[in-house]
């Protein structure tokens, strides 16, 4: 591979919490590892590249949630690129996108775009905070650490797995957090998700790019201690 | 014209809720505990719930809100229509939540006008409660998202609430698709041309969703009749041209392009309530900062100015206002509850420029902040207080401009003084 094509799915309709993190700590680890990265930010008025290796899709209101499906299953890039092998990471309102329905506006079911075998609607309260979770094993990623604001409540079909079981705050509404099957990757994580979670973001790289190097330390040590004061915050917030 | 003081009018319950919620007030002011302006607020309304609505019967009422800005513009419209030589009432403090405004009309029992900023979520609220005369949208864009302040979602409240407030003037920016949409619903509309500088909010028509067509400040939606509606007032560089055509600079003390905005708004507002221009101009120009804001203060030998930006539209137009390097730039950030518990929207700040100047990282979420500079490759130093970063920037400087969110602020400005 030449180079890492990042493609950022609609953030004119999609970029309500900070979801360009996400693209720039990708950016920035496979740089640090030597490979030329290209962004390509793609509005929802553009045709969705089907050449990406990481597609990227963020948070957003119902109604742009709305619109923004509707644009990506008439276009067909996205569900070709995924057929193909591509990376895809959604969080959030991007996440319950990616299933076979979620709740629109007035929680109105709405077909998603059925990448994962899910299934979301609108949960009794609005789960707003810290969130902690140990990721499934096999993919050997140390323990998420994010900020949850949302609320959808996700149920999974038996072709998906769970990303992750929570030990503080809401995820999917049943003890897990999250949902992964094959290359395609959802969390409720919103915003920068992978900021505090460099495994996460490896995880996706090493799935566009084959096994990685480590980072050089000095590269890591300030994400790293933005992780230990999040993951201590967490623990101080915890019942006992 | 009436001149009976609306205090007097109120049923007598009412006038004991006030009497108790100002007393309240004292005791918290004594107390220490900030200007007591909420606590006797919600004092006065549990004890008389619609004790807003009675004390704003008789008086003109303008509400201020939008994201950014509703500080600084309500303190520039009371400046301005303080030509007409009547007493206001306001929330200077910033309280603009209904005990907040409560407050500030049951402290000024004889004032026959009121001028308000108020929160954005509780605008149908207010409009219902107060029956403005006019009400000021700035701007609406990303904030605090913790609250699940979805905007979309506000613009439309605003707009069911304006479409049923018909004796009401709305001044609104005609440059923000979002706060057109919502002030399009009012009878009567007051445009003015404030500008955007951020945009990440507003790519898409908010009537049907599809991508708006933007040529400067132009704006028009691809699919549906939704326009940039003509504007009668209109800021260009530093000059106002008002509804005649005449051209007057601004020239104000307050510095930054979302200041001159501000000031526009202003004089659009005086321009309702019949206040000669050049006239209120003049009082605009004699503001020099608002509730600590812009204030310039000497610590150690160092001259340092405080600015406060809760959100990113607030700091691209804050980085704007920063003096050019080599003037060291401290940035600092909170995430506690007024600040918004969620540090996701630092990444929606582009701070590349800053890459070429001193930089140094405060607050209690300094390190979101260093991770975020750390992918923009601008280089910093972290420091703990307000001290250690006059001494570093000493070395280099005479001077540091202090960029922070709301309660890293209020810190600051603890520490240097309530002189601010
Ligand atoms: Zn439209």
């Amino acid at each position: 591979m030449r180079s890492l094509r990042l493609v950022w799915i609609y953030p004119d309709l999609l970029s309500t919490y900070g979801d360009r993190g996400n693209a720039l700590v990708l950016e920035r680890r496979a740089r640090l590892r030597g490979v030329p990265v290209q962004v390509l930010e793609v509005n929802s008025d553009q045709p969705v590249p089907r050449d990406g290796h990481i597609y990227l899709m963020g948070g957003g209101e119902d109604l742009p949630q709305t619109l923004a499906t509707r644009r990506l299953q008439a276009d067909g890039g996205l569900h070709e690129a995924v057929r193909k092998g591509a990376v895809l990471f959604a969080v959030c309102a991007g996440y319950q996108m990616l299933g076979v329905e979620f709740g629109g506006a007035e929680d109105q079911p709405v077909a998603g775009l059925g990448l994962l075998d899910i299934r979301s609607g609108r949960g009794e309260r609005r789960a707003v905070g810290e969130i902690v979770a140990d990721v499934d094993p096999a993919l050997q990623v140390p323990r998420l650490t994010g900020f949850e604001n949302h609320q959808g409540v996700t149920e999974r079909g038996p072709r998906a797995r769970p990303l992750a079981r929570t030990v503080l705050g809401t995820g999917n509404g049943d003890g897990t957090e999250g949902t992964y099957a094959g290359r395609v990757l959802g969390t409720y994580l919103h915003g920068p998700a992978l900021v505090r979670n460099p495994g996460l973001a490896d995880l996706l790289l090493s799935w566009a790019l084959g096994p990685l190097p480590p980072l050089p330390a000095e590269a890591e040590e300030l994400s790293q201690r933005l992780r230990d004061e999040r993951l201590a915050a967490a623990a101080a917030q915890q019942p006992s | 014209m009436d001149v009976k003081p609306p205090r007097s009018r109120l049923p007598m319950r009412a006038r004991l809720a006030t009497t108790v919620g100002s007393a309240a007030a004292t005791v918290s002011r004594l107390a220490g505990k900030g200007d007591g302006s909420v606590i006797g607020g919600i004092i006065g309304l549990r004890l008389q719930p619609d004790l807003l609505s009675l004390l704003a019967a008789g008086r003109r009422v303008v509400l201020v809100t939008g994201t950014n800005g509703k500080t600084t513009t309500t303190r520039l419209i009371t400046a301005a229509l303080g030509a007409l030589g009547q007493e206001i009432a306001s929330n200077i403090y910033g309280a603009n939540m209904e005990a907040g405004l409560a407050s500030a009309l049951s402290r000024a029992p004889h004032a026959t006008l009121a001028v308000l900023e108020t929160d954005e979520k509780y605008i149908p609220a207010m409009v219902k409660a107060t029956s403005p005369r006019v009400v000021v949208l700035l701007n609406l864009s990303r904030d605090q998202m913790d609250r699940a302040a979805e905007i979309w979602l506000l613009a439309r409240r605003w707009r069911e609430a304006l479409a049923d407030a018909p004796g009401c003037r709305v001044v609104a920016n005609a440059d923000d698709p979002l706060v057109a949409w919502a002030a399009g619903a009012a009878r009567q509309v007051t445009w003015v041309a404030a500008g955007q500088r951020w945009r990440d909010d507003s790519w898409c028509c908010p009537h049907c969703g599809a991508h708006l067509e933007r040529d400067g400040d132009d704006w028009s939606c691809r699919e549906c009749a939704n326009r940039r509606p003509p504007v009668s007032w209109v800021l260009t560089g530093d000059q106002v041209i008002d509804p005649t055509g005449r051209e007057r600079p601004l020239e104000l003390a307050l510095p930054g392009r979302a200041n001159r905005a501000n000031a526009v708004v202003a004089l659009a507002v005086a321009d309702v309530f019949g206040v000669n221009i050049t006239r209120a101009l003049r009082e605009l120009r004699a503001v020099t900062s608002v509730a600590g804001r812009y204030t310039q203060v000497t610590r150690r030998g160092c001259d340092i100015r405080l600015l406060l930006a809760k959100n990113p539209a607030g700091w691209l137009e804050a980085l704007d206002v920063l003096a050019p390097p080599p003037v060291p730039v401290l940035l600092s950030v909170n995430a506690q509850g007024p600040d918004g518990r969620d540090t996701s929207w630092l990444w929606d700040v582009d701070y590349r420029r800053l890459r070429d100047r001193a930089v140094l990282v405060g607050g209690e979420r300094r390190l979101d902040l260093a991770v975020r500079l750390e992918a923009d490759e601008v280089p910093f130093r972290l420091v703990n207080d307000i001290d250690e970063a006059v001494d570093l920037a000493g070395a280099a400087s005479a001077n540091l401009e202090v960029l922070a969110n709301y309660t890293a602020f209020q810190q600051y400005r603890a520490v240097l003084g309530r002189a601010l």
